[in-house]
């Protein structure tokens, strides 16, 4: 039988990661404070998933300024992309095969 | 929780994050509801100030001085601008509570980058629509007052939907509808503002309240 969850990717299972990979795949990018408004989390927690990911090369990170002040900025890496996409398409197949 | 149930919580906590992280969908339908009900008590209260039997001018001697001149100053000594000016107000601020309530309930932060890009993008049509109106307003075209006013906050609500609620565009369409027919009626531009800005919102309103806010208590 068909391992039903050996498609899933561990780095994907998390609420924390799930949720930052649903905002940097229908943004184009998407700010450090951005990220932590929507998932409402502190920042200590954030800055660890965000690491794991970019150590992966799900994301990538962009450094930049908006005047004097740091403006950090996370992106979808193509390999991330089509990672999460697998990791999608698992969770579908996972909800459709046991019926 | 089975592995099943689970994928199928996750996948809808993506739907949600993607949803939640591209658009301010904080919107209450109760604010639709307000903002109507300010509008009908507008138009009621405005009523006899359109139709003549009240005099327009607040001050008549500087009023018609002004209107004569062709100045857009003219609008400062009109009942019917404060009128609109407080209602709009009224509005808007009534609005706003119940949005700000909801978002509360629901813990979602009100200002933020989508309220942020809502706004700019509602502002828009809003304030060249604005513009547009002192122009008609100045120039005396008080029957294309209505429409145009509607046509401009439709094509807002249509834009406003990308960035917020999907439903406000039929919000929107429903603001354009009454616009095109007004054109065809144009002394009635009165009655089609009052159900355009009051009785559409109000159903608008209660629609998505019913849909959307009732389990919250929002």
């Amino acid at each position: 039988m068909i391992n039903p969850i050996e498609n899933l990717n561990k780095l994907f299972d998390s609420r924390i990661r799930l949720g930052i990979m649903s905002a940097l795949m229908v943004n184009a990018d998407v700010s450090f404070n951005g990220l932590k408004e929507l998932l409402d989390i502190t920042d200590g927690n954030l800055a660890s998933h965000l690491k794991t990911l970019e150590e992966n090369t799900i994301i990538k990170v962009q450094k930049g300024f908006i005047g004097r002040k740091t403006n950090t900025t996370y992106l979808v890496t193509k390999a991330g992309e089509k990672a999460f996409k697998a990791h999608l398409e698992a969770l579908e197949k996972m909800i459709r095969s046991t019926k | 929780m089975s592995e099943q149930q689970q994928s199928l919580a996750d996948l809808q906590h993506i739907k949600k994050m993607m949803e939640r992280s591209s658009r301010f969908i904080s919107l209450s339908g109760l604010s639709g509801v307000a903002a109507g009900t300010c509008a009908l008590v507008g138009a009621a209260i405005a009523y006899p100030y359109v139709y003549g039997r009240k005099d327009i001018f607040i001050n008549a001697d500087t009023g018609y001085q002004l209107a004569m001149a062709g100045s857009y100053r003219v609008i400062m000594y009109s009942w019917l601008f404060w009128i609109a000016a407080f209602t709009f107000s009224a509005a808007v601020i009534s609005a706003f509570i119940f949005t700000y309530i909801k978002s509360k309930k629901e813990n979602i932060p009100l200002w933020g980058t989508t309220a942020k890009r809502l706004l700019i993008n509602v502002a828009i049509p809003l304030i060249v629509g604005g513009l547009f109106l002192v122009k008609l307003i100045q120039s005396n075209d008080i029957g294309l007052i209505a429409p145009a006013s509607l046509i401009f906050y439709g094509l807002a609500l249509v834009n406003a939907s990308k960035y917020s609620l999907n439903e406000l565009r039929y919000l929107g369409y429903g603001q354009l509808i009454l616009a095109i027919i007004n054109l065809k009626f144009v002394g009635y531009g009165f009655y089609f503002w009052a159900i355009g800005f009051g009785v559409l919102h109000i159903v608008y309103g209660t629609i998505m309240w019913l849909k959307y806010d009732r389990h919250n208590n929002g």
